[in-house]
């Protein structure tokens, strides 16, 4: 989706990031992700030949407009501008499950284990030793009574708490003056943020969802939540963070959901 | 654009549309059928109302194609084509409104305009009594062209007020929250697409007028003989 030209087998084999140290997770989880988009790449290349090469044309102008929309975004965003809060009397208990499986029902959501579970991180991050759950819970939290804006057209007002990503990212010792803030989940989700919204003093790791621990159809045991982003870049099940200047794309993003998709 | 020729005395040709006026009508028809058609796919994930425009009908790139290829079931290419369009919409709208502004086209083509007169001319229609005179507008064209470009205003700001609730939140506000933006979204674009159902059959009735806004003259007082391709197909 990103590289609009048709991808040569060199391209798809391209040397795996290099700057990017990465623990044991991380790495299998962005092998699982090359190689799925080595095969949607081989499928866009096999149907090349067939009879839609205007389809192609169009769809690399829409690729390249939706890439200036990305940076057009960019601009538009003011750091200091927070989204709008809401008395905690509007937050919706129920709130609307969603998920990139949701078709085969709940028995794929994934049930993570908090006593075992440690996040681990990659990237242009000093300290990447992993994280326990006990430890995260430490940060100092904050809680947010935002609007999810899903990019279906629904939105839902939602109460979350837990400590601001950018808190831990320089605790960490992130590299803040890198370009992006990727996430990998455990059930093959990942996304990613520009630096400048992973910075955001309303973009937090949440642990909680309407003062209860999240359930796992929440994203238990960790989620991370952007209400100046749509719904679809709030990843559940976070399992790794990482830091990097390569474009790390997202599941959606990879499918042509726009990429910046801020509110 | 060519020469403008309605100085030109002894032709009886009347100069209806400037070059501006037509470029931008153009443009404008492609940018409604981009946002209308992705828009009315983007509807359908989340609709309002209890129904679906039909897939046929909308744009956004084949569906089965979008599943095949990757594995997604035809918002993202609706999405897309809606985020290119506005750009055409809007960049397209801001030239003609200034021009209309600057030029005295709205002051001189829409103005005065009153309720009488309105409903006078309605009337007149209603009983098939009202003249259609090209290069100049009855009260009831008046009063459809400005509700239109006003429906246009609102939808350009509904949907800044959707796309961005947080960068622009007050205008989300001013709408009454970002529930109630995407109903006045939808309302809008259903009294443009109003507007084009009877703009168009006008336009078969009247065929010289598509004439006059491809060429930009009409002869006047002898009425152009239309052969060109039905409208109907926008």
């Amino acid at each position: 989706m990103r590289e609009p030209e048709t991808p040569s087998p060199a391209k798809i084999a391209a040397p795996p990031r290099q700057h990017l140290q990465r623990t044991a997770l991380v790495a299998q989880v962005e092998r699982r992700l090359f190689l799925r988009q080595s095969l949607s790449l081989g499928a866009l290349a096999m149907l090349g030949g067939c009879d839609i090469t205007d389809q192609d044309a169009v769809q690399s102008v829409l690729n390249a407009i939706s890439r200036w929309n990305d940076r057009m975004q960019a601009l538009l965003f003011n750091p200091r501008r927070l989204a709008p809060s809401y008395p905690e009397s509007m937050v919706v208990r129920d709130f609307r499950y969603n998920s990139y499986y949701a078709y085969l029902g709940d028995e794929k959501i994934p049930h993570i284990d908090g006593a075992s579970y440690k996040l681990e991180l990659g990237g242009l991050i000093a300290d990447k030793r992993p994280w326990s759950l006990e430890r995260l819970y430490g940060l100092p939290q904050f809680s947010q009574v935002t609007r999810h804006v899903c990019v279906e057209g629904w939105s839902m007002i939602g109460k979350w708490s837990g400590p601001t990503l950018s808190s831990f990212l320089e605790r960490v010792g992130a590299d803040l003056t890198a370009g992006y803030v990727g996430f990998l989940c455990a059930d093959g989700y990942y996304s990613s943020l520009d630096m400048a919204s992973a910075l955001h003093p309303q973009t937090i790791l949440a642990f909680k969802f309407a003062d209860a621990t999240l359930p796992p159809r929440y994203g238990f045991p960790m989620k991370v939540r952007v209400p100046t982003k749509l719904g679809f870049k709030n990843p559940k099940h976070i399992m790794a963070i990482f830091v990097t200047n390569r474009f790390p794309g997202g599941f959606w993003e990879d499918r042509g959901y726009n990429w910046f998709a801020g509110t | 654009m060519m020469a403008q020729s309605a100085a030109e005395a002894p032709r009886e040709d009347v100069q209806t549309h400037s070059a501006v006026i037509r470029v931008t009508h153009w443009l404008n028809a492609i940018a409604l059928l981009i946002m209308i058609g992705s828009g009315w796919r983007i509807y359908n994930w989340e609709p309002i109302l209890p129904f679906h425009f039909p897939v046929a009908i909308t744009l956004g790139g084949e569906e089965s194609l979008s599943e095949a290829v990757h594995n997604e079931d035809g918002l993202a290419g609706a999405l897309q084509w809606h985020f290119a369009g506005m750009w055409l919409l809007v960049i397209n709208f801001v030239v003609y409104l200034v021009y209309g502004f600057a030029s005295g086209h709205f002051r001189r083509d829409f103005l005065p305009l009153g309720p009488r007169a309105v409903l006078a001319d309605f009337l007149a229609a209603l009983r098939l009594r009202l003249a259609h005179r090209l290069g100049r507008y009855n009260a009831v064209q008046k009063a459809a062209y400005v509700g239109v470009l006003s429906a246009m205003l609102l939808t350009v700001l509904s949907g800044l007020s959707i796309w961005k609730p947080t960068q622009f939140h007050e205008l989300t506000w001013l709408f009454g929250g970002f529930d109630n933006a995407r109903i006045v979204h939808f309302l809008c674009m259903s009294a443009i697409v109003l507007f084009i159902l009877v703009h168009l059959a006008l336009v078969i009735l009247v065929p010289k007028t598509l004439v006059a806004m491809i060429v930009g003259k009409t002869s006047s007082p002898a009425p152009v003989q239309a052969h060109s391709s039905p409208p109907g197909a926008e």
